[in-house]
């Protein structure tokens, strides 16, 4: 699995963070979300795409 | 029960879209007929009023899916054409080209749309905003640096009214209650924003209706507020709320009300479901039915209703903590749960003054909301204080303790 986003659509909704904290951060100031893992370990995968489906501006791809 | 062979979802926006990626992410590899009247591609809405509106993003990137997302879905696609009727005997959707559809499980995410001034039809300057194709006509309009009259001060209309002044119109926002927001929100945090508004050199009115669109030679050029005085414009938005797309649903024997009337699971009879603005269910949590029109419960219902199709007597009942949030100059509001009927108001962390803050909202002594304005973190930790609704006095008083 790769993960990429958009740092110009992420909306700071932070479901990403609520979904897949070990794969998602957010920045403090501003909230836009902070990839802390490209290619996390496959016990991650499903709470990723979860991160994926919710968040409310389609900024993160999962590839697979 | 056994695996469904063919899923029909009527509305290929947000909550459509997930439905469908849910389903095959869950292993369900029979037929998906996405339905989508517009011809477009699933796109994403919350831009509209934003970064579309502004031009500050090319129209292409509300899309939501690239075209190899979306091909490696496999759907059979319907675009550019309407759900008509549905026979839920025959489990068959008619749709507006004159084919009929079979389904094993029908999903309903028609979403809504905008609630129109009675009488004002197709007059040019008139504008909602709902569409792509609404979005670029009123961003077209803005170009010219108009006088543009707001009617209805919403989420909607304050975040037009923030990108319309930002691009040099005369920006007049008409609201037919007294404090704007307020009855989302909660008078201080209505005010806040009111106040944010008048800042940026909006012109407010409050507690007024409006009468009519005044039109003449086939064009808006005002508006008559109640009691007779009139504003001139050149454009006139109305954002008076939405209406729930469910007409087609008449004579099928579904319940609707406000919106497809479900049970928990977001069922709403068998084999049918519905999913995203249109859907109304009552949410366990709350204790009460809600229907939410706001882009993280369609992705959520979205996934709900896809998991419970699959799910068999496995189902779950869906609970989410809603999420909405709205951009307003370089204010980010963020909300988490129903402020909407509660009781108790407190600022837990900054303050009101300075415009950047984390509000709790308590209803029955226990906490019901959290709001933050440009405090992202802070009010996603006080998210989990609604997601299990803790006492009133034990969230605010931890709160107090921690904040100087």
């Amino acid at each position: 699995m790769h993960i990429t986003i958009d740092e110009e659509k992420c909306c700071a909704a932070g479901q990403c963070v609520l979904a897949a904290p070990e794969v998602f951060d957010q920045r403090d100031d501003d909230g836009i979300v902070v990839l802390l893992d490209a290619d996390p370990p496959e016990a991650q995968y499903a709470a990723a795409r979860d991160a994926a489906a919710v968040c409310p501006a389609a900024a993160i791809m999962v590839r697979e | 029960m056994s695996a469904p062979a063919a899923v029909v979802i009527a509305g290929a926006s947000a909550a459509g879209l997930s439905t469908a990626e849910t389903l095959r992410r869950q292993g369900f590899d029979g037929r998906i007929t996405l339905i989508g009247e517009e011809g477009l591609p699933p796109y994403d809405r919350p831009p509209l009023s934003k970064e579309i509106l502004s031009g500050s993003w090319p129209d292409e990137r509300v899309w939501l899916r690239d075209d190899a997302a979306l091909s490696g879905l496999a759907l059979d696609l319907r675009l550019g054409v309407r759900a008509e009727t549905v026979d839920t005997g025959a489990r068959a959707v008619r749709l507006s080209d004159g084919s009929l559809v079979s389904y094993d499980e029908l999903v309903i995410a028609t979403g809504v749309r905008p609630r129109r001034l009675p009488g004002t039809g197709d007059a040019a300057g008139v504008h909602v905003l709902r569409t792509l194709e609404d979005a670029t006509t009123l961003r077209t309009a803005l170009a010219g640096s108009p006088r543009l009259v707001i009617v209805g001060a919403g989420f909607l209309g304050a975040e037009v009214a923030s990108v319309a002044r930002q691009a040099g119109a005369d920006v007049t926002l008409v609201s037919d209650i007294e404090a704007p927001l307020s009855d989302v929100l909660g008078p201080q945090l209505g005010e806040l924003l009111v106040g944010v508004h008048k800042d940026h050199g909006v012109k407010v009115v409050t507690g007024t209706r409006v009468e009519e669109i005044l039109v003449s030679g086939g064009r808006a050029h005002g508006v008559r507020l109640a009691g007779g005085p009139v504003i001139e414009a050149d454009a006139v938005l109305v954002a008076i709320g939405s209406v729930p797309n469910v007409e087609w649903l008449a004579g099928s024997g579904i319940e609707v009300g406000n919106g497809v009337l479900c049970d928990e699971y977001c069922q709403a009879g068998p084999g049918v479901w519905a999913a995203g603005d249109v859907a109304n269910w009552p949410h366990p949590g709350l204790g009460e039915r809600i229907r939410i029109e706001h882009r993280t419960n369609a992705a959520e219902q979205g996934m709900a209703v896809a998991r419970n199709i699959l799910a068999g007597d496995a189902r779950a009942p869906f609970a989410p903590v809603p999420y909405i949030w709205s951009d307003q100059y370089d204010l980010k509001i963020q909300i988490y749960g129903l402020p909407r009927g509660a009781d108790t108001f407190a600022v837990t962390e900054g303050s009101l003054a300075d415009r950047k803050l984390v509000a709790l909202y308590g209803k029955d002594a226990h906490v019901r909301a959290a709001v933050g304005i440009n405090m992202v973190r802070p009010v996603r930790a006080a998210r989990a204080l609604v997601a299990t609704p803790t006492p009133w006095t034990a969230a605010t008083a931890v709160k107090e303790g921690v904040a100087p």
